[in-house]
């Protein structure tokens, strides 16, 4: 079932975020992206949301996919031998549309015993997991491992998997979504995006044609690239260079979307000295070729530009919601009256923040 | 008692060369330019046929065009096992019992690697680049970096590198000039080289022979060697360099050491070498203060505090079969850069069942390396620089995607400054000025008009260069380094491509 072969894919990318922390549910988020319902070809689609489990926001919550029953009971023998399992269900889906064929979607909430945690730290520890399970655990595959997040994605039209999982019974404070048009068929629910490792999710709409020295580059640093996706690559570079280099999110944004050498020699001494190291020593993680990315996290969402903007992104501000989208059309969808809208230059990375707590 | 050979040699020559006396107006310049004896005036223009080493000094410089070379019309009976070289060499060494000695680098027709892979290109799903209109970057840093940066905040917030780097070479083109001794080539070649390289923003490498004292405002743009021999290696020389070479070894000759005859050795060499005028200049085959990868350790570390850590120390050695673990060891040893040099490398001189029969395609040494430096996690330790018949920007390309950082040019290089590779650089007689030390020759080159070929060459590289990146889509050099997924094999076995790390032709992402 899983695709081995690597999908090059154009896409639309939508992303809202509050960043007051209020809490708003789905529907909006499926508006957006419907209205770039011809930028998808009903080959993938899907989404992640933050805040979505506040009852249990200090455990891992995995969604799984399963191929079938057997790979369920297996995984919940690998499961138990690994984390307490706190709690595991069924994820709610309606039956919807062109949906078919889901694979079995389960959720688990999971704490990792202290007596684990001896030589790794906790979040190591269930990156090493996910790793484990998505290349050894047959018909098992993580698409979500973050703490009060999760992705929710599949086959067919954006909109239609959103009706799916009943995403107007959640409420989040960030939502970012995405539709895809592979140039393949795949037909594999796990290729689609977004693609999540803890709490990092990606949605993306390019193609990274460095992805072959950027696997290379992750691969030297012990991450396992089973998909085959350029979101993935994505996702394991914010975090490996933001979680395990500790390099702040603009130092990790100027390594993946680096500034050019004629603007580098013109910077002040400082920033020049900066610049040039972060692009030595990081030249293996810079993302090449076209694309606009919108990448979550616990506290906050960032979109990025490819360095000459191949692929669009605009961006808009309402009070303390920030847009962000392949086209500005899917923001007035949801938010006509907008108190600024703008088109971020490339290479140049919009950035949300969670200023208050999550309600 | 000695047994005398007849006088008449029995080995036919090699090249047939016709003048024609119609066209012919007797101005002699072929015979003033022909610096093997080839080209004699007896009433008209009569070559000696077995002189004449197809240099193209004589048909250049004609101005009727009134000469033609051609291979000698003897032909031996036809023979797919007793080739004609070995036919000739046997014939060779039955004359003079002695080592056939040679030029330039491996001519035998093994595979070359290079000509079996082709490079991926941008099609609707990704766009490709303009280079005419985008920027396309090829800048390179030569030097140790570390796995990852540290950053402080200043009191105003600001980030801050927290960071030492070591010391780091620029390039603006990843193609630096190859190791060519000062003795094995003539001083304009070097101060071609160092102009070219100063321009151009890369570098020379003095190779074994120290650096003369008349290049030493280029030195911001110069390797020097230790090699061996130590010849010319003092305190000013390893400071004034902007990166120090230890020579354990070279593609075309690994394992062997060199020998620059007494009679190259004039004044200018004897005090850039630091020997006696006329004395052979001996370098042994091993340092003999290096007999395993400890000692090297040490003569790295005795180089970075002889110039205050404020170098690059860079290791280099040929392409052999234990290549990967040899390298992993250097880069553990403290080496900043790594330099292989494959078994079609050149050289000067070098017993030629050495440079035809001794170490490994560079294609493979090279990716072998690089995927062991990435398994070992110690890829960013070194820079890793590809050397060993370079011959033209796509090799540099592949290279680069097979994972090096630069590539070193030799012969391409001696090519743009007029060498024919007729390979016959150990006899000193080269008539393009490159290869001898004859004043009357090596008057011949001159570094100006040498320089600018040499800038000529790489600028259009350069371009070539972003023509390429353009078409995959990339528009800095660091996002093909490295990147096999671009590359893909023809006529290659799986086994091959394995080691190359490259899919077949035909096999998508």
């Amino acid at each position: 079932m899983r695709c081995n072969t690597r999908i090059p894919s154009g896409c639309a990318i939508s992303g809202l975020m509050c960043e007051s922390g209020d809490r708003i549910d789905g529907s909006a988020i499926i508006n957006s992206i419907a209205l770039m319902h011809d930028r998808s070809n009903g080959l993938g689609g899907g989404f992640a949301a933050y805040g979505i489990y506040p009852r249990r926001s200090d455990q891992y919550a995995f969604h799984m996919m399963f191929d079938d029953l057997a790979a369920k009971e297996n995984f919940d023998e690998y499961v138990k031998d690994h984390f307490i399992v706190e709690k595991d269900e069924i994820i709610p889906t309606r039956p919807f549309g062109n949906i078919t064929n889901p694979p079995l979607l389960w959720r688990y909430f999971l704490n990792v015993d202290e007596k684990k945690l001896e030589f790794v730290e906790d979040r190591e520890y269930v990156v090493n997991k996910v790793m484990e399970i998505n290349s050894k655990v047959p018909g098992s595959f993580v698409s979500s491992s973050g703490k009060n997040m999760g992705a929710f994605k599949g086959v067919g039209y954006p909109e239609d998997i959103g009706h799916f999982y009943k995403l107007e019974e959640y409420k989040g404070y960030i939502w970012t979504s995405h539709g895809r048009f592979p140039t393949n068929t795949p037909g594999w629910w796990g290729g689609a995006h977004p693609f999540g490792l803890l709490d990092w999710s990606i949605v993306h709409n390019g193609e990274i044609s460095s992805y072959g020295i950027n696997k290379r580059y992750l691969e030297m640093f012990g991450y396992k690239l089973e998909l085959r996706t350029d979101t993935e690559v994505v996702a394991y570079l914010f975090d490996l260079l933001v979680r395990r280099h500790n390099l702040p999110m603009e130092m990790a944004i100027k390594a993946l979307s680096a500034p050019f050498w004629d603007s580098i020699d013109r910077m002040e001494p400082q920033v020049k000295e900066l610049m040039t190291a972060i692009r030595m020593v990081y030249g293996g993680a810079l993302l090449n070729g076209p694309y606009s990315i919108i990448l979550g996290h616990s506290r906050g969402m960032m979109g990025l530009n490819d360095r000459i903007k191949l692929r669009p992104m605009t961006c808009g501000r309402k009070d303390d919601m920030l847009y962000m989208s392949s086209e500005e059309s899917a923001i007035r969808e949801i938010e006509p009256d907008l108190d600024i809208v703008w088109s971020p230059k490339a290479g140049e990375a919009v950035i949300g923040t969670l200023n208050g707590d999550v309600e | 008692m000695v047994t005398e050979l007849s006088s008449v040699s029995q080995i036919p020559p090699e090249f047939h060369v016709k003048v024609d006396h119609d066209q012919c107006r007797r101005c002699k310049r072929c015979v003033l330019n022909c610096s093997f004896g080839c080209m004699q005036f007896k009433d008209k223009v009569t070559p000696d046929h077995s002189k004449c080493v197809a240099c193209h000094r004589c048909t250049t410089f004609c101005p009727e065009n009134a000469i033609s070379i051609t291979p000698h019309p003897i032909t031996y009976k036809e023979n797919a096992n007793w080739t004609e070289r070995i036919r000739q060499n046997t014939l060779k060494q039955a004359e003079t019992g002695g080592i056939l000695l040679t030029g330039m680098g491996n001519p035998k027709p093994y595979p070359i690697l290079w000509d079996h892979l082709l490079i991926d290109a941008c099609q609707v799903t990704n766009p490709s680049i303009d280079p005419l209109r985008e920027p396309m970057e090829l800048r390179t840093f030569l030097g140790s970096k570390p796995n990852h940066l540290e950053f402080e905040r200043d009191e105003h917030n600001n980030v801050k590198l927290k960071t030492q780097l070591a010391p780091q070479i620029q390039l603006d083109i990843p193609v630096i000039f190859a190791a060519m001794s000062y003795g094995a080539v003539s001083h304009n070649v070097h101060k071609s080289l160092a102009i070219a390289a100063n321009k151009m923003g890369t570098l020379m490498n003095t190779g074994e022979g120290g650096l003369h004292e008349d290049l030493y405002p280029y030195s911001g743009r110069i390797m020097v060697q230790v090699a061996s021999g130590r010849f010319g290696v003092h305190s000013d020389y390893l400071k004034a360099s902007a990166a120090v070479e230890i020579k354990i070894g070279q593609g075309a000759k690994p394992g062997i050491g060199g020998h620059l005859p007494g009679e190259k050795v004039g004044l200018e060499i004897s005090k850039t070498r630091m020997i006696p005028a006329g004395t052979d200049a001996l370098s042994p085959a091993p340092h003999h203060d290096i007999y395993s990868i400890e000692d090297l350790s040490q003569l790295i570390f005795a180089i970075k505090e002889a110039t205050d850590y404020e170098k690059p120390v860079s290791v280099k050695i040929a392409a052999v079969h234990n290549v990967a673990a040899i390298a992993s060891g250097i880069v553990r040893a403290g080496a900043d850069i790594v330099t292989i040099d494959g078994f079609r490398g050149g050289t000067g001189a070098t017993p030629a069942i050495i440079r035809d029969n001794v170490g490994i395609p560079i294609e493979l040494a090279l990716a072998a390396v690089d995927q062991r430096l990435r398994d070992e996690g110690i890829r960013n330790q070194a820079s890793l620089v590809c050397a060993g018949s370079i011959r033209e920007a796509a090799d540099v390309a592949k290279a680069i995607a097979l994972g090096a950082d630069a590539c070193v040019i030799g012969t391409a290089a001696l090519v743009a400054l007029g060498c024919r590779v007729c390979q016959k650089c150990y006899t000193g007689n080269c008539a393009w000025g490159i290869a001898t030390q004859r004043p009357e020759l090596t008057r011949r080159l001159n570094p100006d008009v040498g320089s600018k070929r040499l800038c000529n060459l790489l600028t259009a590289w350069g371009h070539e260069l972003q023509e390429v990146l353009g078409s995959l889509g990339v528009n800095s050099i660091e996002s093909l380094r490295g990147s096999r997924e671009r590359l893909r094999g023809v006529g290659l076995d799986k086994e091959t491509l394995e080691i190359l790390g490259v899919k077949p032709a035909g096999v998508g992402m």
